[in-house]
């Protein structure tokens, strides 16, 4: 039976409060923590399936020309090669998040360097990688590509846009004004598992074991990719070694599994290796952003502008969302945002951790401190003067928004006011210096199912196809049945990954946790209502806690009430009204203290705080494990992480973790996260929103602040590498 | 990876037989390995040189130091001796890599590791040394960790090692068993060849030579620096690095043995720099003109441009470091 939810009004009940169990919001340990630091967690590529062979994607080594493989007998002959697959289904680029599909793109046309276009298939990981080393590719009839974004094609996202008042006239009018372009790279996903699937059929049903994101999505996209009915697929990831957008779209290594393992009557693995997963998952788009801010005296913004340029694979309709937040997070009646995409024919540009905001509020707030310094007002003060009373687009009233909150506990926290005067304060051959940003990022409720079974032993299920990506869902799902259900988290066992099972959120956007625990919220709803009903209460005056239900000033235990029953019910929540009736988003805000080396340039951030609301905290430890690896994410993106290009031809030069520097562990100092009580109530009944993201959002610009702050030196291209740092010293 | 045979040497001669024809040898294996599944190398047979006997470091008859060409990196950086006389040499070792890699690492191998070039590792794209007369990927393209000096108009790539830097400002020898027969002992400077008209030669090492030993002079007096600037603050290749042994009597400097990494396709050393800073007070014009003269010749790819005034900051920052105070 299903209990339909729909987001209409906003959740003041606030049942979560009321509940006795004590599990919701806190710190729990994940569940699965123990199996995935023991290496007992089984992964995509790691079912050691009966008869199993594997395939190696090979890539087109230009972007463009009809692809020919010119020795395709002679590798078919190959020591333990069992196919050479160049199939039309191929997918030239993943899809992108909740796209739903994946249609025939034609994969015999070389788009980008790296494109996989063909499949070697053999007994073991070596022969293929072998022989797929040994295929010639060659493009025939290609023609020059433009791979650079500031000299392509320029399509406007008019959509995107907006132009209210008069900018120009604003500017011209400021008392201080900053009129300033920024550069943002592409990054990799970087997953620590690399994209992998294992693709098996009996008959004419297909079982894909994959590293995904958001299963009802893949399911439908793998099946269109394939030309079946999505019934006849079924996409198990219980463990996904992390995401961060690059697995929410069916990627290319699930459509070549599947047409292997139909061909070969084998199940069939394909795991990308490191330099695949650089040169054909999903990148963030670079980024040009021209911020133009308006002023008066006291820094008050009378005009934004925010013009940004972005790119992508001809005929593909993402563009870098970089205005998002913009759109709401300063006041400011004169405001024209825009957004352009250049055609380039670098690999497919998709989402990427905080798509938009990362990089958006990123540069918007690196603008902000210039506009401080201009103005000669502290920066914490300059963005406490713009916080706007309402949307400052729309008119909307925000759901709850402890901005101001989070920047002046954040200030606190770190100790804000010994902030040094730019290019002041030296220790040996470091300059020091402190440098904050704000934090926004939009808040989604999406559509989302689950099943939760109370068992008549008291003990409680929860069934759903969502997944982990690393976030903590097996956590959080387990705390919310157990609060409702009352009963002790290991009371609570939590079955995800598996599309067999209703059709969840799936990780991404940071809306997971909020969308999927209020179907398991709702799920739990129900059954509290049928378990009061059999003891003739109202559902409101049953307490549930440790098994047991005290109503009446009686006690009766889960098992007793059960009767040797179980009652099952789904969940499934929808978004509604109140998406539309309020502005829903997270906010928060970044300190950073940084040590700049005034030989080298080299820069070592020191510590790192951050102060983050995101309504209702369902689990004070994942939550903040989330902010921690945004925050780093944000180190990584402020001074080394770049997918560097080359200009000639758009391949990924640097397509190994050697060369694409994420930060390692001694780049990463003590960082400390203070989340803020929050409920909102027009988020979810849960009166939470998403917190997955909101870490990255703006992280990167607080650090090169703070190396404005400790040198003088403003690096307006990221990421601030030592060159771009001496170049100014 | 290319199948290949594999051979398991129980003595240096035969080694030096198995190697000779087609072998390659693999000890500590850390980058031949990744090269091998790239197909960048593909060697038809592998002499495995583990099991032969040269784990140990001895001390020489001269106050020197033998170290054995298995001596893993992490052994060599926490030996006493080393961490007391030669410490740049101990201080180089840290900076490289990572534990892991440290505890695989041999000594041999680490003086012979390749390029991080990523025209080399790239199989479609062309590099000279990978496959002579193809042409060099990089020299227009992304060069950012590339060398400004000693290329030539066929390879711009950069020697890796940081030990190598270390061992090459220590004036150390390396022990080499020809394969004919004879021991012979070269010093380090002189196993590296430029990359020239031939990039894909990268050392005066023949077929079946195989390194056994190398050798550290008695320690000298000064002071001793490794300095190693790179993009992040643990696991990464060197943009620029400095091995220093510096030392200032009556004022004046007395010593000045320097090697540079992350600017050339070998470990670089120039004495034309260092006998202009001998027998000189020190200061920063003194400083600024040994950097004039080791930067003379550099040349920049774009990318890689800033390695220049990058060394000059780095030399300078060095040498102020090991001579102040000493002038006493």
């Amino acid at each position: 039976m299903t209990e339909q939810f729909k987001m209409d009004a906003p959740a003041t009940d606030r049942r979560l409060d009321g509940m006795a169990q004590g599990l919701v919001g806190a710190p729990l340990d994940r569940p699965e923590g123990p199996l995935k630091v023991s290496g007992t967690a089984t992964y995509a590529d790691e079912y050691r399936l009966e008869n199993l062979a594997h395939g190696m994607l090979v890539r087109a080594p230009g972007n463009s020309g009809r692809v020919r493989l010119a020795n395709r007998d002679a590798v078919a002959a190959m020591p333990g090669v069992l196919a050479v697959i160049h199939d039309p289904r191929l997918l030239r680029n993943p899809a992108q998040g909740t796209a739903n599909k994946a249609p025939v793109q034609d994969a015999n046309e070389a788009h980008y360097l790296g494109q996989p276009v063909a499949l070697v298939v053999a007994e073991s990981f070596e022969h293929a990688r072998h022989a797929a080393h040994a295929l010639k590719i060659e493009l025939e009839g290609g023609t020059p590509r433009p791979v650079d974004p500031e000299t392509a094609a320029i399509e406007p996202q008019s959509s995107k846009g907006l132009d209210q008042g008069d900018l120009d006239r604003a500017m011209t009018e400021a008392v201080h004004a900053v009129d300033v372009t920024y550069r943002t790279p592409s990054h990799s996903s970087a997953p620590m598992e690399p994209h992998a699937s294992i693709a098996q059929w009996d008959g004419e049903n297909l079982t894909l074991r994959g590293s995904y994101q958001m299963l009802k999505y893949n399911r439908n996209e793998l099946a269109d990719a394939l030309g079946i009915h999505p019934d006849r697929v079924r996409i198990l990831a219980p463990y996904v070694g992390g995401g961060f957008g690059s697995k929410l779209g069916l990627a290319p290594e699930a459509v070549a599994a599947a047409i292997a393992a139909k061909e070969t009557g084998r199940p069939v693995s394909v795991a990308l290796t490191r330099p695949q997963v650089f040169e054909t998952t999903m990148r963030r788009s670079e980024t040009r952003q021209r911020i133009r801010l308006a002023a008066d005296a006291e820094g008050r913004l009378a005009g934004i502008g925010q013009a940004a340029l972005v790119s992508n694979l001809p005929g593909e309709v993402f563009a870098e969302p970089v205005l998002q937040a913009t759109h709401f997070l300063y006041a400011g009646e004169n405001r024209r945002l825009s957004l352009d995409l250049a055609r380039v024919h670098r690999l497919c540009a998709g989402s990427v951790r905080a798509p938009g905001e990362a990089v958006g509020i990123t540069v918007l707030e690196c603008a902000m401190d210039e506009l401080a310094e201009a103005a000669g007002i502290d920066p914490v003060e300059l963005r406490r003067r713009n916080i706007p009373e309402k949307d400052p687009e729309s008119g909307k009233e925000f759901s709850s928004r402890r901005f101001r909150e989070a920047l002046d506990s954040g200030a606190e926290a770190f100790g804000w006011s010994d902030r040094p005067a730019t290019r002041s304060r030296r220790e040996g051959e470091w300059w020091i210096g402190y440098g904050m940003a704000s934090a926004a990022r939009v808040n989604v409720l999406m559509e989302s199912r689950a099943r939760v079974t109370l068992a008549p032993d008291g003990s409680a299920k929860v069934e759903t196809d969502m997944t982990d990506i690393g976030t903590g869902t097996y956590a959080i799902l387990g705390q919310i049945a157990g609060e409702m259900l009352g009963l002790p988290r290991d009371r609570v066992e939590v079955v995800l990954g598996d599309t067999d099972l209703p059709p969840a959120s799936g990780s991404g956007g940071s809306w997971g946790a909020a969308s999927s625990g209020t179907s398991v919220y709702v799920a739990c709803q129900a059954i509290r209502a049928q378990l009061a009903e059999r003891l003739g209460v109202a559902e409101t005056e049953l307490t549930l806690k440790d098994g047991q239900a005290v109503f009446d000033n009686r006690t009766e235990t889960l098992a007793e009430i059960l009767k040797g029953d179980e009652i099952a019910k789904e969940g499934h929540v929808l978004p509604g009204d109140t998406s539309k009736a309020v502005r829903q988003a997270t906010f928060g805000a970044y300190f950073v203290e940084v040590a700049v080396n005034g030989v080298t340039g080299e820069t070592r951030v020191r510590r790192m705080h951050g102060s983050f609301a995101a309504g209702r905290i369902l689990n004070a430890k994942t939550a903040r494990s989330q902010c921690l690896g945004g925050m780093i994410f944000g180190i990584g993106m402020a001074l080394t992480e770049e997918l560097a290009f080359d200009d000639r031809d758009g391949h990924v030069a640097n397509h190994n973790l050697a060369e694409y520097h994420i930060p390692v562990n001694a780049d990463v100092p003590q960082i400390t996260v203070e989340l803020l009580e929050e409920r909102d109530d027009w988020a979810s009944p849960l009166q939470a929103k998403g917190i997955g993201e909101l870490g990255i959002c703006g992280a990167a610009g607080a650090i090169v602040n703070a190396i404005h702050n400790a040198t003088g030196v403003r690096v307006r291209d990221f990421p601030a590498t030592l060159d771009k740092v001496i170049a100014g010293l | 990876m290319r199948p290949f045979d594999y051979h398991r040497a129980t003595a240096p001669d035969d080694a030096a037989r198995a190697a000779a024809s087609g072998g390659t040898f693999i000890a500590g294996g850390t980058n031949l390995v990744d090269l091998m599944k790239l197909e960048v190398m593909a060697p038809e047979r592998l002499v495995d040189i583990t099991r032969l006997d040269m784990r140990g470091i001895e001390e020489t008859g001269d106050g020197g130091l033998r170290i054995g060409a298995l001596v893993s990196n992490t052994d060599l950086a926490n030996d006493a001796r080393v961490r007391r006389d030669w410490p740049v040499l101990s201080r180089a070792l840290l900076s490289g890599a990572t534990q892991q890699l440290r505890n695989k690492a041999t000594t041999g191998g680490n003086l012979l590791q390749r390029t991080r070039c990523l025209y080399f590792y790239d199989r479609a794209m062309p590099c000279n040394k990978r496959e002579p007369g193809s042409g060099c990927g990089a020299m227009e393209g992304f060069n950012r960790i590339l060398a400004v000096l000693g290329t030539s108009d066929h390879c711009i790539a950069t020697h890796p090692s940081d030990m190598a830097v270390a061992m090459m400002a220590l004036g150390a020898e390396v022990e080499i068993a020809r394969a004919g027969g004879n021991t012979e002992r070269l010093p380090l400077d002189d196993l590296y060849l430029l990359p020239g008209d031939t990039p894909e030669r990268e050392t005066v090492l023949a077929p079946g030579d195989l390194i056994t030993a190398v050798i550290l002079p008695a320690p000298v007096a000064g002071r001793q620096s490794y300095r190693k600037v790179r993009d992040r603050a643990s696991y990464a290749f060197a943009l620029v690095s400095v091995a220093a042994v510096v030392a200032v009597e009556d004022g004046k400097v007395a010593r000045a043995d320097l090697a540079f990494g992350g600017l050339a396709p070998k470990p670089w050393r120039d004495k034309d720099v260092e006998a202009a800073l001998l027998g000189q007070p020190p200061s920063e014009a003194l400083f600024d003109k040994a950097a004039d003269i080791l930067l003379a010749k550099a040349q920049g790819h774009g990318a890689n441009d800033f390695k220049i005034p990058l060394a000059r900051r780095v030399l300078s920052a060095v040498l102020t470091e090991l001579t102040e105070g000493a002038a006493a």
